[in-house]
């Protein structure tokens, strides 16, 4: 069984010389299939800059990574992972299901299979009903759900999630990460998903990776043993509550020993 | 006045006629007011210089010349003359402005050598050396509606081409980086992302472009003995003024119709592509 | 999302405002401003000399009659030559479009004012002068000439102030309209009158708008004022000169009038950048650009 993600030692500098910034150092990490992985940390310790090395929208200046045992940027070539941003990034002059379309446009399937493709996400997602309306029509929360269905359109094995609730209000966000799982068990994806919030990140995952400030590393992780069904009755189990202060400790802990 | 009810096309219908029917009280009350405090300044009230409203109007459905077909319909002849002349440069300088454009965003080289001197070409005041440029052309033999298509071309290639890059550059870089993440060609993002981001820019300059364009063309006209153009008519009608004065409103008026009708092809042409998918309520 | 719609060439004008703040920030700046300065246009430089140098060098390679193509060295020999003749028609000319120029703006403030101030004017006039704004306005000369005489400098300072009027009118009242409307608020919260409001809110807000379309203006009052002179009038003004050179097939004396029109507009327009500074330091288009 080939690793999702393998990365040993790896570095990410930006600029040079005297304006270097050292933003992640030492990266090890091992990623399994079907895997739901938070990075968290506080703000500036790498964890999205994880993220986009993984995704080949930036190239690490140390160490090796491998994406299902390619390089990340083969990985892209081949479509293998989907993903979603903090801010939806709809193109507005396209209904939400030509949105849901666009990667299908690029991997070159015909029409008839893509309308077919985007009309299962949307279902996937249920906004169905709002295919023909323009994404200036949909609220915040609609509209990542849309980036979602776009994210899972071609399939892929992963799923590249960074911060995309952020923007939204509690409310929502709870309604949003319990969308995610269910999207999760029915696609059977690996889901990498970039956060600050611990909740979130303990109500969500298999596992939290616990990453220290600049230069990022990982520092610790925390296995989430809750039941893979997690509804809202999760959210008031005492498990819960004690695996946010197992998350929170070893951020303070991370937090500490760089100080 | 309570127009909450009404649609936005009611809305700029009604004013436009209000504004028309405020200006010709405007225009009659002067002449009425003038005359009776018997002021001269700034222009005479008399109907030489100053005809009354219907007359202008009843001047275009009368002939032109002895025997001749209606005024309006004359003039209606020329500003069609005087328009495909500025159309065919106009699609030309639209088309060629937008390829360069493209090439710029494309190219950061071919863009830091010869961008500035796209910027530096508005500061050439074309409209105006336009019957020179007309004169320049005749004497090359080149007929004259061609020159005077170059010129409108001139006048939309440099605003198109800046806007353009503007408007191909105008995407957010997560939509770039998304694109990225597809392993989408640079030809592919360039069409599905970046070109109608780029629409609404593009349409901006070429409103303004046309009505330089229109400009442009009824200059060129002006020098040259180029019978049956706006340019030429409105000349002519000026020394005819002392004799009927009409004549020459009468045409300036169409010439004004055909500006805004150049202008508002390109604004509906604009409705059909862009404003569709982005009107806010 | 900003309409574009009647912001007029507000892209071609910053990328103008580049092109002259690379040049006055040299002055204020060291060596590292000035490397990066010639780096920047160095390419476009050695393309203009290149153009300068092909362009001399093919028409005296073919012989090339002055009438087909004048040779750069004989438009720069026509400009000293001539240079008191053209400069002085230059100046006649800058009178009309700085005169039709300062009339245009003003009457376009005020009714911008009025228009920002009064919904039912605003609705009733901004329609129409987006209209009026895509007609050939230049058409009003031989109007104007007829009424105020052909001799008269009101018949063409007139064109200038109606063709200035209307980009004018429009930008800056869109810019007393476009106001964050957090800022209004915070107005009413302190029971501000109209008059603070538009003091303090609305025409700060404006100003951006405002001189960008002076900016255009200054372009558009030096064309109005050529266009206006060649529907006839007196001879000692630039539109006259060229066409008079032009007729005579004189076309380096032409050129280099030309050459001269658009010195007097670029130097309109940089006073205009100057004002800019001089009333919005704090803007961020102001601001040194990386």
């Amino acid at each position: 069984m080939t690793a999702v993600v393998e990365a040993r030692g790896v570095g990410k500098v930006f600029g040079r010389d005297a304006d270097a910034v050292e933003a992640l150092k030492d990266i090890d990490l091992l990623l399994s299939p079907g895997d739901f992985a938070s990075l968290i940390g506080p703000s500036g310790c790498g964890k999205s800059t994880l993220l986009r090395l993984i995704g080949d929208l930036a190239v690490p200046s140390a160490g090796e990574l491998t994406v299902n045992g390619k390089t990340p940027g083969q990985a892209r070539l081949d479509r293998d992972y989907g993903m979603v941003f903090q801010s939806a990034t709809l193109l507005d002059w396209r209904t939400v299901k030509k949105n849901v379309e666009l990667p299908l446009e690029i991997m070159g399937f015909e029409s008839a299979s893509r309308a077919a493709k985007a009309n299962e996400m949307l279902s996937l997602v249920q906004l169905e009903r709002f295919a023909s309306h323009f994404p200036w029509q949909l609220s915040g929360g609609m509209q990542q759900r849309v980036a979602i269905a776009r994210a899972l359109a071609f399939n892929p094995s992963i799923l590249l999630m960074d911060e995309p609730f952020g923007a939204l209000d509690e409310m929502t966000r709870e309604l949003m990460q319990q969308e995610v799982l269910r999207i999760w068990e029915e696609t059977a994806t690996t889901v990498i998903f970039v956060t600050h919030s611990i909740p979130e990140a303990v109500f969500l995952s298999t596992r939290v990776l616990v990453m220290s400030p600049r230069p990022g590393r990982i520092g610790e992780e925390v296995t989430i043993d809750l039941p893979i069904r997690r509804d809202e009755d999760t959210r008031e189990a005492p498990r819960y509550f004690e695996l946010i202060t197992e998350v929170r400790e070893a951020l303070r802990r991370g937090d500490r020993s760089e100080a | 006045m309570a127009t909450r009810g009404m649609s936005r096309a009611t809305r700029s219908g009604l004013s436009i006629i209000a504004v028309i029917v405020v200006f010709v009280a405007l225009w009659e009350g002067y002449k009425l007011v003038w005359t009776a405090l018997e002021l001269t300044w700034p222009v005479r009230p008399d109907n030489r210089t100053v005809p009354h409203t219907w007359d202008i109007v009843g001047a275009l459905f009368q002939p032109a010349q002895r025997n001749g077909p209606p005024l309006l319909w004359v003039e209606l002849k020329a500003a069609f003359l005087t328009l495909r002349e500025a159309l065919v440069g106009f699609l030309i300088g639209g088309i060629v402005g937008f390829g360069l454009g493209v090439l710029f965003v494309r190219s950061a080289t071919a863009e830091r050598a010869f961008m500035p001197y796209v910027v530096a070409s508005q500061t050439v005041p074309i409209i105006a050396i336009a019957p020179m440029v007309v004169v320049w052309g005749g004497r090359l033999a080149v007929p004259q509606w061609l020159t005077v298509s170059i010129i409108a071309a001139y006048l939309t290639f440099f605003p198109v081409v800046i806007n353009t890059v503007r408007g191909l550059r105008s995407p957010e870089a997560t939509s770039m980086e998304l694109m990225r993440s597809y392993a989408s060609t640079p030809g592919e993002t360039l069409w599905k992302v970046q070109v109608p981001a780029a629409l609404p820019y593009i349409f901006t300059a070429l409103k303004v472009s046309a009505a330089a364009s229109v400009i442009g063309a009824i200059v060129g006209e002006l020098p040259a003995g180029f019978r049956g153009g706006l340019g030429r008519d409105l000349l002519q009608f000026s020394q005819q003024f002392t004799a009927a004065p009409q004549k020459l409103f009468a045409a300036v008026i169409i010439a004004g119709l055909a500006g805004i009708a150049f202008v508002g092809s390109v604004t509906l042409a604009e409705h059909r592509f862009v404003a569709s998918a982005r009107r806010q309520t | 999302m900003t309409e574009r719609d009647d912001i007029i060439h507000e892209s071609h004008e910053t990328s103008v405002v580049t092109a002259f703040e690379g040049s006055a920030t040299v002055g204020l700046l060291g060596q590292s401003a000035i490397r990066r300065f010639t780096g920047r246009y160095t390419p476009a430089v050695l393309a203009f000399l290149t153009v300068i140098l092909v362009w001399e060098g093919l028409t005296r390679l073919f012989a090339v009659q002055s009438f087909i193509l004048p040779k750069p060295s004989e438009i720069m020999a026509s400009f000293i030559e001539t240079s008191s003749t053209i400069w002085g028609v230059g100046l006649n000319t800058l009178i009309e479009a700085a005169s039709g120029f300062l009339l245009g703006t003003t009457l376009a403030v005020a009714t911008s004012l009025a228009a920002a101030r009064w919904v039912g004017l605003r609705e009733g006039m901004l329609p129409m002068a987006v209209a009026l704004n895509a007609t050939p306005i230049a058409a009003l000369a031989p109007i104007f000439n007829n009424w105020f005489g052909l001799t008269n400098p009101f018949s063409k300072i007139g064109v200038v102030a109606v063709v200035v009027y209307f980009p004018v009118m429009i930008n800056t009242t869109r810019g007393l309209l476009e106001v964050d409307p957090a800022e209004l608020e915070l107005m009413r919260s302190v029971a501000a009158p109209p008059t603070e409001v538009m003091r303090r809110v609305q025409i700060p807000s404006a100003l951006p708008y405002f001189f960008a379309s002076m900016k255009v203006a200054t372009a558009l009052s030096l064309i109005a004022a050529i266009i206006a002179e060649y529907f006839g009038g007196p001879q000692d003004v630039l539109g006259q000169y060229i066409v008079n050179r032009a007729q005579l097939f004189q076309f380096p004396d032409a050129w280099a009038a030309i050459l001269v029109a658009s010195l007097i507009g670029m130097a309109f327009y940089a006073l205009i950048l100057l004002a800019e500074r001089v009333f919005m330091p704090w803007h961020v288009s102001m601001r040194r650009r990386e």
